[in-house]
């Protein structure tokens, strides 16, 4: 074993140690890929489990026989399970989803509609939430024990408590209904001012704030927390740094990888978890998007859909994790 | 009487009163119903309609997946935007559900009722600027009978054999007589487009009273008016935008906040909470949908009528309409239709809850043990309490009936029209006709009580092609009580569509004939400042 293994194994062994990052990159791409198209065949055997067709649920009781076996037809429902995928992948692979078959649209064109909105409606919340959590989180180290702290812990501990339509419908109550000084329903669409939009959106932003909020800002709290009983922080301490100063110098650096971590997780929820908050403020995002083209069986979008909400997991726990890394050399090493 | 009907009528002319409380109480009154109606419209065109302004309405039933073909046409959210920008070539009077004329201006059938001559109306523009022409009308029919349409119509059509044009009229000739003919051209896929919609279905362009300006499916649609409408007495607003809210609260938020004039759907649990709200007004009008418990005939133990008599008995229809409805409807009598149809069997006995007769002819079917009742929420809205509330009842006649809750995806796939037990919804049919031929009808495909009678095939087919109003409607009596007594449906309540509004809509008309003022809601509507 011996003898053979530096022959085999070195040159990749060389390429690892020269690059360490961007070999680690590489890897989670790869590995990112192999996880998509797992994910490919998930979706399609889950609907193809699903019970009732396109044909008979979207026809409903106003369908006759005839029109049923038509729509089949058409659509080639008729062939096996196995071409029907492959055709699909190859398609979806040149970036191609399809039409609906409901609505007859080009799925990839409602999408980049779509999912604009649900990226908008993400990023605004993001903007918003992801610096106040920190800050918070930071703060709340800072004062850690006294009033502040417990201010800061108990509200974002209510707002996680409550569920998000609780949340939304209680914005829409008091600053729609009860004030009338907030924008309801929160439809946008295209050609509208960019300042209506933001107007539009202001209550279910608000209401993913709330929502995400607590949970990175705790994090933050305890990441910092953590890395603050470490011997060094002692240490900052005796050397005589203000508290503030060690938390942002030498505590925040070292606690950003769980940090990054949470964020990511959250930005993930934003885009492809927010269903629930578009429903009630009546927001055409993706989830609902998804949601109608479940209930019918509209097999192209619900695909596109669901391939699209995997990527966007993928990519933003790949993103945390090279972050993670770049911001924590020692663990570009693994033992 | 002379001073209350004025009283009423001032009352209609300051918006107060809608068409259907004022005939109601005019016909209370020893009114007849041709007088009544019309001193309403009277009252009614004295109100003035106000042009202008624009309507907005916040409507359940909306989807990504909704397509712009008037053939595919299946959500409530469709239906309406439906009826804004094109025109049938019938209508059905708000108030009768009779044939009135759209596009069709007058028509005449031959005396087997199997040849229809329709006199197509002249001076009518598409909203592009071309006329219609009887090509057009020709086209579309064509188009929703081709037996390879995907068209929601295609049932309702399948009876045509011959479509042509004969001048400027048009000609029908059927497989067999129907003497409600013109009322199955009322049917809302069957828009007139120009060429049919053959050239592109999705275009969107009809003779409606608005044009359509955008559209994003199971979002928002905007219309504007239709300058050249061919018709002075609808399209009141100057523009017009409906948007798709499938959450209930939304829709009420959006109500009580006045961001929107007019909501569909609204669930019988909040509507008193609706109520309290100062500047809204619940708009229920009696519909033709009906909640069932449906028994396949032709299964076991059900193949027994006494068994299916001892349950029909066993079902306290007052409580149901009560307690589910929230007194949003009316109480049922075991056969598909209502007052609300033409030709409606009038004096036939209300069944009503009677634990005795229901326990004797239970003991007379000599069955014993549970009854095993499938149900599911999606069936139609509080089906399980339903089905409890059932349970209950049945009890104190000694039955013992077993609830299953299953899941309402595939619910209408494995469960109904399958399982021998189950409870169900069926949205109402244009006629009498319709109904029977799509439930009760030996062949039909969806005969989901298993009714197979001969008998009563025939006494269908015969009142089809009847013409004599008279003879039809007592073949429609004969036909009514078989299912009532022999039929596998227990039929406890018919539901209203309940509907609200702002107070500044007037002019709302409660048709008779579907939900949102049979889909013409912004038609017909106009906006007080």
């Amino acid at each position: 074993m011996s003898d053979l293994q530096p022959s085999t194994v070195l040159p990749g062994l060389r390429f690892n140690q020269r690059f360490p990052l961007l070999s680690l990159i590489i890897e989670r791409f790869l590995l990112s890929l192999v996880l998509l198209f797992a994910v490919s065949v998930l979706i399609f055997g889950g609907l193809e489990a699903l019970p009732g067709d396109f044909a008979t649920t979207y026809l409903g009781q106003s369908a006759t026989p005839q029109a049923v076996a038509n729509i089949r037809a058409e659509l080639g429902l008729n062939r096996p399970v196995t071409t029907r995928y492959v055709e699909w992948l190859g398609n979806a692979v040149q970036g191609n989803f399809g039409t609906s078959w409901a609505s007859k649209n080009s799925v990839s064109e409602q999408i980049g509609k779509r999912l604009g909105n649900s990226l908008f409606l993400a990023a605004c919340a993001a903007v918003i939430s992801v610096p106040l959590a920190v800050g918070l989180g930071m703060l709340a180290v800072h004062f850690r024990n006294r009033l502040p702290d417990k201010i800061i812990n108990v509200i974002s501990l209510a707002a996680i408590s409550l569920p998000e339509f609780f949340i939304g419908y209680l914005l829409i109550l008091f600053f729609g209904v009860k004030f009338g000084i907030a924008t309801f329903p929160a439809t946008v669409y295209d050609g509208m001012a960019f300042v209506d939009r933001l107007k539009a959106i202001a209550l279910p932003t608000a209401t993913l704030v709330l929502v995400v909020l607590a949970h990175m800002m705790r994090m933050t709290r305890a990441a910092i927390l953590s890395v603050m009983s470490s011997a060094y922080m002692e240490t900052a301490e005796l050397k005589g740094l203000s508290a503030f100063r060690a938390i942002v110098k030498h505590a925040a650096p070292n606690a950003l990888a769980p940090i990054i971590n949470v964020v990511a997780l959250n930005l993930a929820y934003l885009i492809v978890g927010v269903v629930v908050v578009e429903v009630v403020f009546v927001y055409p995002g993706m989830g609902q998007y998804m949601v109608d083209a479940v209930t019918v069986r509209d097999m192209p979008v619900v695909q596109a859909c669901g391939l699209i909400f995997a990527a966007v997991y993928i990519l933003l726990n790949m993103v945390a994790d090279v972050l993670a890394i770049v911001a924590n050399p020692r663990l570009r090493h693994p033992r | 009487m002379k001073d209350y009907t004025k009283h009423l009528a001032s009352r209609v002319t300051s918006g107060g009163l809608s068409r259907r409380e004022f005939m109601g109480r005019a016909m209370a009154a020893g009114m007849t119903l041709a007088l009544a109606d019309q001193l309403f419209t009277e009252s009614a065109m004295a109100a003035e309609p106000k042009r202008g302004g624009h309507l907005k309405l916040g409507l359940e039933g909306g989807a990504a997946t909704d397509s712009k073909d008037p053939a595919k046409f299946l959500s409530q959210f469709m239906f309406c935007v439906g009826r804004c920008w094109g025109d049938m070539l019938v209508e059905s009077h708000p108030l009768t559900g009779a044939a009135v004329p759209a596009l069709a201006e007058s028509w005449e059938p031959s005396k087997d009722a199997a040849t229809w001559t329709f006199k197509i109306r002249k001076g009518v523009k598409f909203h592009n600027g071309k006329d219609l022409t009887i090509d057009d009308v020709v086209a579309t029919l064509n188009r929703h009978t081709d037996s390879k349409s995907e068209s929601g119509a295609l049932g309702v059509m399948k009876s045509i054999k011959e479509i042509k044009a004969d001048g400027d009229n048009l000609v029908l000739t059927l497989t067999e007589g129907n003497a409600d003919m013109p009322l199955l051209l009322s049917d809302y896929h069957l828009v007139i487009q120009p060429n049919g919609g053959k050239d592109d279905p999705l275009a969107s362009i009809g003779t409606g009273p608005y044009k359509l300006v955008s559209f994003e499916p199971g979002v928002r649609a905007t219309f504007e008016r239709n300058k050249d409408d061919w018709r002075t007495d609808r399209g009141f607003v100057d523009s017009v935008e409906i948007i798709g809210m499938n959450d209930a609260t939304a829709r009420i938020a959006a109500l009580s906040s006045g961001q929107v004039h007019y909501i569909n759907r609204v669930d019988p649990k909040t509507v008193d909470l609706l109520k309290r709200a100062p500047n809204v007004e619940i708009l229920s009008t009696a519909g033709r949908g009906h909640y069932v418990f449906i028994m396949h005939c032709n299964t076991a133990p059900f193949d027994n009528n006494d068994l299916r008599l001892a349950l029909k008995y066993a079902m306290d229809r007052e409580t149901m309409v009560k307690k589910i409805l929230g007194g949003y409807g009316k109480v049922g009598n075991d056969f598909p239709i209502n007052s609300t149809y033409a030709l409606f069997p009038e004096g036939i006995e209300q069944r009503v809850y009677d634990p005795d007769k229901a326990a004797f002819h239970y003991k007379k079917s000599g069955h014993s043990g549970s009854v095993l009742l499938r149900t599911s929420e999606v069936a139609f809205p509080g089906a399980v309490d339903a089905a409890v509330l059932y349970q209950e009842s049945c009890k104190k006649a000694g039955i013992n009936i077993e609830v299953k809750r299953e899941p309402g995806d595939g619910y209408w796939t494995n469960v109904w029209n399958v399982q021998p037990f189950s409870t169900s919804y069926w949205g109402g049919r244009p006629t009498q006709d319709q109904m029977y031929s799509t439930a009760y009808l030996s062949t039909a495909d969806w005969n989901d009580t298993r009714f197979k009678r001969p008998d009563f095939d025939k006494l269908l087919l015969q009142a089809r092609s009847e013409l004599d109003e008279a003879k039809r409607k007592e073949l429609y009596r004969t036909m009514a009580m078989m299912v009532r007594d022999e039929g596998g449906v227990i039929l406890p309540m018919f539901n209203d569509f309940v509907n609200a509004s702002t107070k500044q809509v007037k002019g709302y008309v409660h048709d008779i004939g579907n939900d949102m003022s049979n889909g013409y809601v912004a038609t017909r509507v106009w906006l007080e400042s």
